[in-house]
């Protein structure tokens, strides 16, 4: 069992390097793989092809590792949390908080001043605080409430209220404000320059690491809270920094990228269907590898028609035939 | 020297920034090597109690004081070293097997990463022998039956190595012969591995055969003793009082309070003269030293005056024109 679990982690990190790769070679131009060792070599002339490569493709394949990764792990960490196989990052309203955030910057600019609204650095501020803002509301909440459910309750109606507000401000905006706002809403792999990725990279990684300390306690919850306390296991302790970690992964992508939909909530069951394990030991590092390969494929075909596709149009036709299969299976 | 003790406690809950209490002043003690089965009526506060000797509930007034340290002050990972617990809730995890399961008792031991080393191996391996499930070892637990899943979390609890184990209503959704089982493997364990066990049940029968001793909760408080002392000193009798049955101090059981409006007399054999009385008892009879109409027990049949029954149903039937108020 073991000897097989670690073929096919090899396997599967391997899959992850081609497909890396992969999403580096295709595109509008293609660059041949051995013109992409020579612009890593660092022994190249500044031509159009390392241009693309180095200050386009390389970021936005980064992007889509850390994607795919960060949001497959915080998936994992909310239906192991909420014990709910349909959770997902965005389930405590992160992302209705981004949104709300990008909204107000987008469609409400009118009362801002304008050097705000037109720094590149707005729509990511923005994300960022209206996600962090939700997150302490549910966070704050968090302590004061038992149960786990009635915390996913609370992280939904936060949501709603923040998707009504949007709904409020799309209703008295300019089309062009709303087109704006909708783009955003589409999910873009290709805004994270190499600025940007000084702030992602970091929190992403945080966010990861954080979520490998708890795995043990991750286990534990899987029991029920009271049986996890009887293991000394504190539920408020760690629901705290499960909140935190999936706040760092999803808050931080969703601020970079828009909202990217279903590799969250479909992962986990993907890597908990490869390796017949509910151990946290083995499925964080996997949901991380599967996520990261399914958005370096949701890239890659993203870029096969002329124009290119939104990636969050890509992972929803691709995620949502995997709930129904998944839905089918359990019976 | 007890290894759990309680000082004037007193149990309830918080509703609303209101106390409501539902056992005060309990003195109890609970002694390594002893199976106790907790026992009441419903909404005693048998789980209350479980749960604030267990830590997992804060005492109204009192003290709870396990190994002579007081598990207010214990912390969560100190208590998961002394209490390990059987509780109600369902635990559902997909693919996780029995050895899984068990091993999860090994979590207050393990390094952060939750790695296992030989003496958690060993310990694992053993409560899984003690629970005689070495042949389920490696089947998913959602595969087991309600009894095998229920020996699984005793050997989780068993792995765990504390000194104490406490257990909701381990027996209950279970079939009879698996409640027996699990009432004789406690009571061999607590004698065994010379753990304190406590249980609470509402298998009356069962816990006066296997407890050493019985907290009997009422509504009146809390009554401790070995089982038969109880039912001599007519605490069973005190703590489920009711008109519509006694306790039975002749076979541990329950018996119905029929109202019994009419009279027979009854002769014969011991064995079918107890089947005869339950079921005249039933039919509202009651049976006097003499009566006009006298049961003649035969050693297949039933005789009155000179008609004869061979079933009790045919018995219970001529009765009824036979007998008047």
């Amino acid at each position: 069992m073991k000897s097989r679990n670690a073929i096919f982690f090899l396997v599967l990190s391997l899959i992850t390097i081609v497909l890396f790769l992969s999403d580096l070679i295709f595109g509008s131009i293609k660059i041949p793989l051995s013109e992409v060792f020579t612009v890593f070599g660092g022994t190249h002339d500044r031509t159009l092809n390392s241009e693309i490569l180095l200050n386009f493709r390389l970021p936005k394949a980064i992007t889509a590792v850390l994607a795919g990764a960060s949001l497959s792990v915080a998936g994992l960490l909310m239906q192991t949390l909420f014990r709910n196989p349909l959770a997902d990052p965005y389930i405590l309203g992160v992302s209705s908080g981004a949104s709300l955030g990008v909204a107000l910057i987008t469609m409400a600019s009118g009362i801002l001043p304008v050097m705000l609204v037109n720094s590149g650095w707005a729509m990511i501020i923005a994300a960022v605080i209206g996600a962090a803002l939700i997150l302490l509301l549910v966070v704050g909440v968090s302590f004061h409430i038992r149960n786990s459910v009635s915390l996913l309750i609370v992280g939904i109606m936060f949501g709603t209220i923040a998707g009504s507000v949007v709904s409020v401000l799309q209703n008295f905006s300019n089309p062009d404000a709303i087109k704006l706002f909708v783009m955003w809403t589409f999910g873009s792999l290709s805004s994270v320059t190499w600025t940007y990725m000084q702030v992602l990279l970091p929190v992403s990684f945080l966010g990861l690491i954080m979520a490998f300390l708890l795995q043990k306690k991750l286990d534990g919850l899987l029991l029920g809270e009271n049986y996890a306390r009887g293991l000394g296991i504190s539920i408020v302790k760690t629901r705290f920094f499960v909140v935190i970690a999936t706040g760092l992964l999803a808050g931080g992508i969703t601020a970079f990228t828009g909202p990217i939909a279903f590799v969250g909530v479909a992962i986990p069951h993907i890597a908990r269907g490869l390796f017949k394990t509910s151990s946290h030991k083995i499925l964080l590092p996997v949901s991380l590898l599967c996520g990261a390969s399914l958005l370096l494929i949701c890239d890659i075909i993203s870029q096969i028609p002329a124009y290119t596709l939104p990636i969050n149009t890509i992972s929803s036709l691709f995620g949502a035939p995997i709930i129904v299969w998944i839905i089918l299976k359990r019976k | 020297m007890p290894i759990l003790k309680t000082h004037n406690l007193s149990i309830g809950y918080l509703r609303r920034k209101q106390v409501y209490v539902v056992q005060k002043d309990l003195n109890i003690e609970l002694k390594a090597g002893e199976l106790v089965c907790l026992i009441g009526p419903n909404g005693a506060g048998k789980s209350t109690l479980l749960r604030t000797l267990s830590g997992l509930q804060k005492s109204i007034v009192g003290s709870v004081v396990v190994d002579s340290l007081s598990i207010d002050k214990l912390s969560l990972s100190k208590k998961a070293l002394l209490i390990s617990l059987v509780l109600t809730e369902k635990v559902e995890i997909d693919n996780t097997t029995v050895y899984d399961l068990v091993a999860f008792g090994r979590h207050p031991y393990s390094n952060l990463w939750g790695s296992k080393n030989d003496e958690d191996e060993i310990s694992i391996n053993e409560a899984i022998q003690l629970v005689h499930l070495e042949n389920k070892r490696d089947s998913l637990i959602n595969e087991l039956s309600d009894g095998e899943k229920q020996r699984a979390l005793i050997a989780k609890a068993l792995a765990q190595d504390t000194p104490i184990i406490m257990l909701d209503e381990p027996t209950a959704h279970l079939d009879l012969p698996n409640r027996v089982e699990i009432m004789l493997l406690l009571h061999r364990l607590a004698h065994k591995t010379d753990k304190a066990i406590l249980l609470s049940t509402h298998e009356l029968d069962l816990a006066l055969q296997a407890a050493d001793k019985i907290w009997l909760m009422g509504n009146d408080g809390l009554k401790c003793g070995v089982p038969e002392d109880l039912v001599f000193n007519g605490s069973f009798n005190e703590t489920f009082e009711s008109k519509s049955y006694f306790f039975n101090t002749s076979n541990g059981n329950f018996s119905m309070n029929y109202p019994m409006t009419k009279q027979v007399s009854v002769k014969g054999d011991k064995l079918r003269m107890y089947w005869t009385f339950r079921a005249l008892a039933r039919a509202g009879y009651e049976v006097v030293e003499s009566a006009p109409v006298e049961i003649r027990i035969a050693e297949m049949s039933w005789k009155v005056a000179d008609k004869e029954f061979l079933t009790v149903e045919e018995l219970l039937k001529y009765l009824d024109g036979a007998v008047t108020q």
